[in-house]
């Protein structure tokens, strides 16, 4: 059984569709990658995922249980946990008053210190800056930030909305890195990507999302190998 | 919150206090604040002549003015302040609690009457209901649709004030007031006399203000500087946000409608000439003008609104105009108000320590926030 299945999902936004039957599935212990243009629907996704977009049709499963209309906060009880699109760091909170907010649904508090070595040690920067406003940080430490406040959570499922977005090459890479050690870890990742040619050749298999609906399925490498996909998001001709 | 300070280079002077304040020992900051609330108690008696209000209005009274001001800042800084939600209808939580009182109180209704002391919680409770149903279907709103409906909340019960159960401008004559007589036979609380009132109201100030401390070092508090700083943020990190939304409402709302009691009380009187808009905002002035977000910059903020145009009566016509000149010099060189909140949650982060690392670390000022120039603010 899947650890997350979208069934036949549409969400409107007022009276104009961005989701129209979207159909996918993640496996226990997966990275699956989403990709697509923008406005193609990766972010709505997402947040229908996490429950901050009502759907208008359709069905979200998550470890059996159907969380369609399951509140936003009781899903991350659930082990569903975001970092979101541009970040969305608390600016007036300290690196630690974010990671602290991170572990807010938290009911066990003993494991806490060894989560906070966890997400130390993928991001010594944050260590270095742990008194710092959230605000006054960098992008690429930002998202550092978003993802290990994410983490904090333990989450079964994490979802990475465009870590690369607005990053630096050299931080692209080291995200990415990032990335599959935590899915190494034990942490299912489902993460929605402009990058494609990293998120294709980090991913066990992707979705290709165009205009609301799923266009491509199969696994990254097919997808990276794939002469139209090339063309599309790839850039090569 | 789209403000942040943009200066540094060293920590501010406020921060140093700050700092001072939270490196004080329990027992050192009870050595300051004991003798500073009696001297607030004492104010009203010692009537000092460069504080006195007198002879143009007298000065016990405008000491109550000013406590009552204060008292309906921290209620509302809780629901701007705290959580975020922009109130422009406070004025209405105030005139329930007002009508509460004289509904219950007053010769002029037809209700039963109860003794004045009962009716205070009473009004408490009622304007916590009205926050929950205000706030129900209207905290799902975001921004400016909030502040639009609750602009038309507290101009609803302006109006509702018209019919006749309510009496209209007629209003209520003789409210109630706490029992107790002097030795010259007059009533301990009367509408002449400022000073019970004043001492009463401080008493509630203080209790207030715990409760609303308590609050906010809470998981409650920590939820409401989530929803502040990022509401979508908030949600993702496993925040009920609409019920916290709601808490802070409510207890906004109950906070006002005591101070409305209160004022009911001491007035004597209530119609519906008292509620009108004008007065929401120089309530939002208060919280804004002293520092959204900071109990203490609120009761300044509250202070200054409340006392200046009685101190200086020959501005009083031109209140509105002082203060709207001051908010707009204010919002140019200094956005967070006159004490800003925090930008880091000082407080909060030794907590954050505590629950993370299990042990609390001293945050000091000089981190690497006051060391780097702010880059990319409020992104």
């Amino acid at each position: 059984m899947a650890l997350l299945e979208l069934s036949t999902v549409s969400v409107h936004y007022g009276r104009i569709q961005a989701l129209s039957d979207v159909s996918l599935t993640v496996e226990q212990g997966e990275i699956v990658t989403l990709i697509g243009a923008n406005g193609a629907g990766k972010t709505t996704t997402m947040r229908a995922i996490s429950g901050i977009r009502p759907l208008s049709g359709g069905t979200i499963t998550f470890d059996g249980e159907d969380i369609s209309t399951l509140r936003a906060d009781l899903r991350v009880v659930r082990g569903i946990s975001q970092s979101p699109e541009g970040r969305g760091v608390f600016p007036g909170m300290t690196v630690m008053e974010n990671l602290d907010m991170g572990a807010y649904s938290r009911k066990d508090r003993k494991n806490l210190a060894e989560d906070l070595d966890r997400v130390f040690t993928l991001f010594p920067r944050l260590a270095e800056r742990k008194n710092q406003a959230g605000g006054t940080m960098s992008g690429g430490e930002q998202q550092m930030l978003a993802i290990g406040r994410a983490l904090m959570a333990r989450p079964r499922l994490l979802l990475l909305d465009e870590p690369s977005m607005g990053l630096a090459p050299q931080f692209i890479q080291q995200i990415f890195r990032i990335i599959t050690e935590i899915n190494e870890q034990g942490t299912t990742v489902l993460l929605v990507e402009q990058n494609a040619q990293q998120a294709l050749s980090r991913a066990h298999r992707a979705y290709v999302l165009e205009t609301g609906s799923i266009s491509r399925t199969g696994t990254g490498q097919e997808l990276l190998n794939d002469a139209s996909i090339k063309e599309a998001y790839l850039g090569v001709a | 919150m789209s403000t942040q300070e943009t200066t540094t280079g060293g920590p501010s002077r406020l921060q140093q206090w700050r700092d001072r304040w939270n490196g004080m020992s329990r027992f050192q900051q009870w050595a300051f604040l004991v003798p500073l609330v009696l001297l607030i108690y004492a104010l009203p008696v010692l009537n000092p002549p460069i504080l006195s209000t007198e002879p143009g209005y007298t000065f016990s009274i405008a000491m109550f003015e000013v406590a009552r001001y204060a008292l309906v800042a921290i209620g509302l800084n809780v629901v701007v302040g705290q959580a975020g939600l922009l109130d422009l209808g406070y004025i209405g939580f105030f005139a329930i609690g007002a009508y509460v009182a004289a509904l219950f109180t007053s010769p002029d209704s037809e209700l039963a009457k109860l003794p004045y002391l009962v009716v205070l919680p009473l009004a408490v409770l009622v304007t916590m209901v009205f926050g929950v149903l205000l706030g129900s279907p209207t905290l799902r709103l975001r921004g400016d649709y909030l502040a639009i409906v609750t602009l038309g909340f507290g101009e609803i019960v302006r109006l509702l004030a018209d019919l006749s159960p309510l009496r209209g401008n007629a209003g209520f004559q003789g409210v109630g007031q706490p029992p107790g007589t002097r030795a010259d036979g007059q009533d301990v609380f009367n509408t002449s006399d400022g000073t019970p009132w004043y001492w009463l109201t401080v008493t509630l100030i203080i209790v207030v203000l715990m409760l609303v401390g308590n609050l906010e070092r809470s998981r409650v508090g920590r939820a409401w500087v989530a929803i502040r700083e990022d509401e979508d943020a908030a949600e993702i990190m496993g925040v009920p946000t609409f019920r916290f939304k709601l808490w802070a409402f409510a207890i906004g709302a109950a906070i006002g409608g005591l101070s409305g009691a209160l004022y009911a009380g001491q007035i004597g009187f209530v119609n519906n000439q008292r509620f009108d808009v004008v007065t929401s905002v120089l309530f939002l002035a208060a919280v804004v003008l002293g520092g959204s977000g900071n109990k203490v910059g609120v009761l300044l903020g509250a202070t200054v609104i409340a006392y200046v145009p009685l101190r200086f009566q020959s501005l009083y016509e031109y209140r509105y105009l002082i203060f709207g000149l001051a908010l707009i010099i204010l919002m140019i060189f200094r956005p967070q108000g006159l004490l800003g909140a925090r930008q880091r949650l000082l407080a909060y982060g030794r907590e954050a320590y505590r629950r993370l690392i299990g042990r609390p670390e001293q945050v000091s000022s000089d981190s690497a926030l006051a060391a780097e120039p702010v880059k990319g603010a409020g992104s």
